[in-house]
């Protein structure tokens, strides 16, 4: 287990490494910051000053180095636009984007399982055939469709829910804070979380659907029939924990894949967290924050996927991990 | 009364623009403590017999016609809360494959106790001793530690084992083997067909054994049936169908045992294959690969009939049986 945990462990350092060189190498291509620091009245004198002081004039290994060296002591740059610490801007706006990301998740992990198991024993009901029919229209229609759909409805027509921000927070622990605990809040997270889910959740339907109708055609299901077993035991015992195994490893990795949807949905409904604050450090050339960003996100990646392998082993009764350290 | 009684049983498949008919009327009868062979190529109708007696046929297979009583009770009539009751509980069933017979993320003893708290009102504790007992019978090494393990801890040999544990766990009347042993090693092979007969013998537990092995079913059973293209062939005491065939298919499977051929001669096989289910042809179904096959054969299926230990549907046996009883008269 300990010698599984420290290979994970170092092949997710090798992973962050490649990932902050491919993000830091963004920086280049972004255009030229100095345009967007100083005015237009800055003389080319002064920028070539300014451009020695922030180090833009070194080569590329130099800089790297620079910025490999700080990250490790907590140190993601400056943002050009906030002056402030690009990783304690971002740390601010996550909060945000992962009480989104979990209200998504509860939503998906609540749902999914239900009806993917329901559409599987009872394929042919009315009923099963609808799920089907809107999830392929939920994987279809794309997040901020789906988002600018729930606000006309909900927000616009109906009146139902408040269509951007986040609504009443309450502050905890100095430095987190959260929806969950005011009734307001809970009303500003409801749309987002379910637009969000919109395209994850027809996805782990489907997923649950086929583990589960092929593990239903198994030996072993035929074997607990035959040994009298009820059908509600061999379908939720039996059969489900068969299911999830692979619905796991895939889960593990769409959690980080939604952490970037969040750019999409946050930019619709004005959620101040990680992907909106994105969406305008891209439009402000602020390169230090959006190579921080990309850092954090791929952070967040490794951290879920290491985890969800982990989750795997302590499930799946053959994957030794005190072993596969070996 | 006997424990097993099947009459006229049908089965059938119901395909895109068809039906095919697998398991066509089949009758036959198994007493107290006894154990039955049932023998035949691949696909001809063997395991779907095995699974049809637990009403167990998976779709798009359905039970067409037919009755099969056990202990008096209609099979095919029952309810599914009813027949819950009955498998694994009064009737057993042993599984082909014990690699993926057992549930991968089940323990052993959450499989064993599951069985029996389906059928008694036992708490764990007690369904774990019955569990333990059960498997010392099929002499698995330190049992108790065998309940918390997983089947992919276990060989083949182990799991089948536990697999006939299981089956044995609430006294039943009836166990239903489907090719046991053919999965697994031919050194183990052996031991499990023993430990199976020794555990039905003094339990005085009935037997159905699939198989595809004449040697085993000699050594095993006390009745045979043989089948072919969804039907019975022939019926009768194993010793006589072994030592006398009466159809030429079960002759052609006899010959066809390694031991009937001399060292370096090919051995005997019977030409041609079984007929698809699809496309079975008129009249007997073996006419096609039969040496003895005339017009009537060709055209005319022929019936099951009784002459005296042994019952042969084959229109050339008919003829003997006639011939024979001509001569008799004029002598």
């Amino acid at each position: 287990m300990l010698a599984y945990l420290v290979k994970r462990v170092f092949q997710a350092i090798a992973v962050m490494f490649a990932i902050s060189l491919v993000s830091f190498a963004i920086q280049d291509n972004l255009g030229d910051p100095l345009r967007e620091l100083v005015g237009q009245s800055v003389s080319e004198e002064v920028r070539q000053e300014l451009r020695d002081e922030l180090g833009l004039n070194d080569s590329f290994v130099v800089q790297y180095l620079r910025f490999a060296g700080n990250a490790l002591q907590g140190d993601l740059g400056t943002s050009y636009f906030f002056k402030e610490p690009a990783l304690d801007v971002i740390l601010k706006k996550l909060p945000a984007t992962l009480e989104l990301v979990l209200g998504a998740t509860v939503i998906i992990i609540g749902l999914s399982v239900p009806l993917g198991v329901y559409t599987a024993i009872k394929p042919n009901t009315i009923l099963s055939r609808l799920i089907m029919g809107v999830s392929i229209v939920g994987i279809s229609v794309p997040v901020f469709l789906t988002a600018i759909l729930m606000i006309f409805l909900f927000s616009v027509e109906l009146r139902m829910f408040p269509s951007y921000g986040r609504g009443d927070v309450v502050h905890l622990f100095g430095y987190w804070s959260t929806n969950f605990l005011t009734w307001d809040g809970w009303l500003h997270i409801l749309l987002p979380s379910v637009a969000l889910a919109s395209i994850m959740l027809p996805l782990f339907v489907r997923l649950i659907r086929a583990e589960m109708m092929e593990t239903l055609q198994s030996e072993y299901v035929k074997y607990a029939r035959a040994k009298g077993i009820r059908p509600r035991r061999i379908y939720f015992v039996h059969a489900l924990k068969n299911t999830l195994l692979p619905v796991i490893t895939v889960g593990g990795v769409q959690i980080g894949t939604m952490v970037a949807y969040t750019i999409l949905t946050e930019t619709v409904f004005q959620w101040p967290g990680m992907g909106f604050m994105f969406l305008e450090a891209v439009n402000r050339v602020d390169t230090p924050l959006i190579v921080a960003y990309l850092i954090v996100v791929g952070f967040i990646f490794v951290v879920t996927n290491t985890i969800v392998d982990l989750i795997y082993g302590l499930v799946n009764p053959t994957v030794n991990l005190a072993r596969m350290g070996a | 009364m006997s424990l097993l009684s099947v009459r006229d049983l049908t089965v059938k498949f119901a395909m895109r623009d068809n039906t095919v008919t697998a398991l066509n009327q089949i009758s036959f009868d198994l007493g107290k403590g006894e154990r039955l062979g049932i023998v035949g190529e691949s696909g001809a109708g063997k395991s779907i017999t095995g699974f049809s007696l637990m009403n167990l046929i998976s779709k798009p297979g359905f039970i067409d016609n037919g009755k099969i009583l056990f202990e008096g009770q209609d099979i095919v009539q029952m309810s599914d809360a009813d027949l819950r009751t009955i498998r694994g509980n009064r009737m057993a069933m042993i599984f082909q494959d014990p690699m993926v017979t057992l549930n991968p993320v089940l323990t052993i003893g959450q499989q064993m106790v599951e069985t029996l708290q389906a059928h008694r009102d036992l708490t764990r504790q007690d369904a774990e001793k019955i569990a333990v007992m059960k498997l010392r019978e099929v002499y698995i090494p330190s049992p108790e530690d065998r309940l918390n393990q997983y089947p992919h801890e276990l060989s083949g040999g182990m799991r089948q084992r536990i697999i006939i544990a299981i089956a044995l766990l609430l006294d039943p009347q009836l166990i239903i083997a489907d090719e046991p042993t053919t999965a697994l090693d031919v050194t183990i092979q052996a031991d499990i067909m023993e430990l199976l007969l020794e555990l039905c013998q003094s339990n005085n537990v009935g037997l159905i054994l699939i198989t595809h092995d004449l040697g085993v079913v000699s050594q095993m059973t006390e009745r045979t049936l043989v089948m072919y293209a969804g039907r019975i062939i022939e019926a009768g005491r194993t010793r006589e169908i072994i030592n006398d065939p009466q159809h030429p298919y079960t002759q052609g499977l006899i010959n066809a045992l390694p031991q009937q051929t001399l060292p370096g001669h090919r051995l005997k096989q019977i030409p041609g294959n079984m007929p698809s289910l699809a496309n079975v042809p008129p009249g007997c179904p073996f006419s096609p690969r039969c040496d003895y096959a005339v017009d009537l054969c060709r055209t005319t299926l022929p019936k099951i009939v009784s002459y005296g230990q042994v019952e042969v549907a084959c229109h050339e046996v008919e003829r003997l049986h006639a011939d024979d009883a001509a001569q008799e008269q004029s002598a």
